[in-house]
């Protein structure tokens, strides 16, 4: 298959190997622009190597990649300017303080500004969007480590980037630092039309941000579509809670809607409490990997392609 | 764009360099290491070197000043590279456009810059404390010009291992022992002819040496000249065994940068944090 050009990525047939252990064996995707994708998959799994590729920090054995129209391992500066990584810092820059580093980051981009796409992002607005203004002239070194990941963020999107990178950015966030940043992702996504490929084993957040949910297990990917669908194909069935006469029921059904029907048409005491839960994205990752897991992969794979 | 960002890793180099004075890990370095090297030579102030006529603080000073110049050159920039690529600031360069030539421009200004304080350091109190130091002014010229060669070529070695060490460990075995190996053989200390002939010819085939010998021309009477290899100051082998060191290093130094920057990967920086907070292995 030939890359196509409007995809901001192409993968296809990639392959990794680490002395003689594949961790890839033949993933293919693409991500349209625009879009947010999410790549989960289980420690090991190869996420980090695939998103290290993409972002030309590794080479890989084989398969052809393409990103922003360009090979990554061969890419230029500017496709460097148009592509922007949140890295998870820990003791880099501790003398700095935000503003003379994001300053001195922020440089290196002035020569690749367009007029729809202004290079960087100012430094006092930059801030603001990140909550750290208070915090612009403090030592880096006194950081917490939630702020430190704001200042990753910040770093991550200083060249007003066409695509965005983001591996695990909300690993040690606190829930409120969390809400905030899916904010910027928001953001970043609907005003300024950045792609955006990002990493989490939070699936709650996967299912807030993303368009698509790429699942990735035993260097594959073994489901690609978005969060509902996914959830819809695991055909794990629904949950129907309810009381009645004082007791309380569960029953796990694959038509909820019959199942509801029939109940309430039952003569005897009024239903209370009625509650029908759907799988959720969390249910169908789960039963994936751990279908995955107990060798059934390729069949855990066609039943998620083939349901529809 | 490449003129550019060598202009912003300029910039680079000197915030990292005025945030290092302000910061009391480095001021206490630059005193610590006068205070040592000022400290012996008080302590034999009235000590006669023998058939000069000078005393010890005159001839032993522009030795070790070159002794600690070049150990500033070489461990400096080997721990700030090696930690720098554990830590990720090598992999921030590496994630921004043109970043890697700012990072570079900037650890030259960086080290180079860092000459001043530690030499100053050094100098000041001695002047202060002993007479006779300097034989003529025209020893200024000539200590500039050390200084700059003995910087070419020997910041490219410290930046050098500081590239090829596995880790941050690794500088005291491949940085600081070679070193101190060789500030014990190259005349800082105590006269080279006191060693064997083959001792003599290793120590020669390094800058340490050349520096020793360059800032001695620099301070000292000609009556001294007697005291060294030779019966002279050697200032052409001086310079062309300098200048060879500062170009095979500006040859060989690049293709060793860009080795570093290639490997350098997110997973790197986490599996060296991983490292740093497991103390034993």
């Amino acid at each position: 298959m030939s890359p196509v050009p409007d995809q901001v990525v192409d993968v296809r047939d990639l392959r990794m190997r680490y002395g003689d252990k594949d961790v890839l064996h033949g993933v293919d995707f693409s991500i349209a622009a625009g879009e947010v994708v999410c790549l989960l998959g289980p420690n090991g799994a190869g996420k980090t190597t695939t998103i290290e590729i993409l972002e030309g920090f590794r080479d890989r054995s084989a398969g052809d990649v393409r990103v922003l129209g360009e090979d990554p391992r061969r890419a230029s500066e500017g496709w460097r300017a148009r592509t922007g990584v949140v890295l998870q810092s820990w003791r880099d820059h501790a003398r700095w303080t935000p503003r003379t580093l994001l300053d001195q980051v922020g440089g290196y981009y002035e020569p690749y500004g367009t007029s729809e796409r202004p290079r960087p992002v100012p430094t006092a607005e930059l801030l603001e969007v990140v909550g750290l203004v208070d915090l612009a002239d403090q030592k880096i070194a006194t950081f917490s480590g939630g702020q430190r990941r704001r200042l990753d963020v910040a770093m991550g999107i200083i060249g007003r980037p066409e695509l965005l990178f983001l591996d695990e950015p909300t690993a040690g966030f606190d829930p409120q630092a969390r809400r905030e940043f899916h904010q910027v992702v928001h953001r970043l996504a609907d005003l300024e039309h950045t792609t955006i490929l990002l990493t989490t084993h939070d699936l709650d957040e996967a299912e807030k941000l993303a368009d698509r949910v790429l699942i990735l297990a035993g260097g594959r990917i073994v489901a690609d579509d978005t969060a509902e669908q996914l959830a819809l194909r695991a055909s794990l069935g629904v949950e129907v809670k309810w009381t009645r006469g004082g007791e309380r029921f569960v029953h796990s059904t694959d038509d909820a809607t019959d199942f509801v029907r029939r109940l309430l048409a039952e003569p005897g005491e009024p239903v209370a409490d009625l509650e029908v839960r759907r799988a959720s994205l969390e249910d169908a990752y789960l039963d994936l990997v751990q279908r995955h897991e107990s060798g059934r992969a390729d069949e855990a794979a066609r039943a998620f392609t083939e349901v529809v | 764009m490449r003129a550019h960002a060598v202009r912003l890793g300029l910039r680079r180099g000197w915030t990292e360099f005025v945030l290092g004075l302000r910061s009391s890990q480095d001021q206490s370095f630059y005193l610590f290491t006068a205070g040592l090297a000022v400290g012996y030579l008080y302590l034999r102030r009235d000590t006669v070197v023998d058939d000069t006529g000078l005393l010890l603080p005159s001839v032993a000073l522009p030795s070790i000043l070159a002794g600690l110049i070049v150990f500033g050159l070489v461990i400096g920039p080997a721990y700030s590279l090696a930690m720098e690529k554990e830590d990720g600031t090598l992999l921030r360069a590496k994630a921004v456009p043109n970043g890697l030539i700012g990072y570079f421009a900037g650890q030259l200004v960086l080290h180079s810059a860092s000459l001043v304080p530690q030499t100053v350091a050094v100098l000041v109190p001695s002047f202060l404390l002993f007479d006779d130091l300097m034989a003529h002014p025209s020893g200024w010229f000539t200590i500039v010009w050390v200084v700059v060669l003995g910087l070419l070529a020997t910041l490219p070695i410290g930046m050098a291992v500081g590239a090829l060490v596995p880790s941050v460990q690794k500088v005291g075995m491949w940085g600081m022992l070679p070193v101190m190996l060789l500030a014990g053989i190259s005349g800082i200390f105590y006269p080279i002819q006191a060693l064997w002939g083959w001792v003599q010819v290793v120590a020669q085939l390094f800058p340490m040496y050349w520096m020793g010998l360059g800032m001695r021309s620099a301070f000292l009477p000609d009556s001294y000249v007697g005291a060294e290899i030779g019966d002279s100051w050697r200032t052409w082998e001086t310079v062309a065994v300098l200048g060879t060191w500062a170009v095979v290093g500006a040859l060989v130094l690049p293709a060793l940068l860009r080795r570093m920057a290639r490997r350098q990967s997110g997973s790197q920086v986490a599996a060296a944090r991983e490292a740093a907070t497991q103390w034993v292995r």
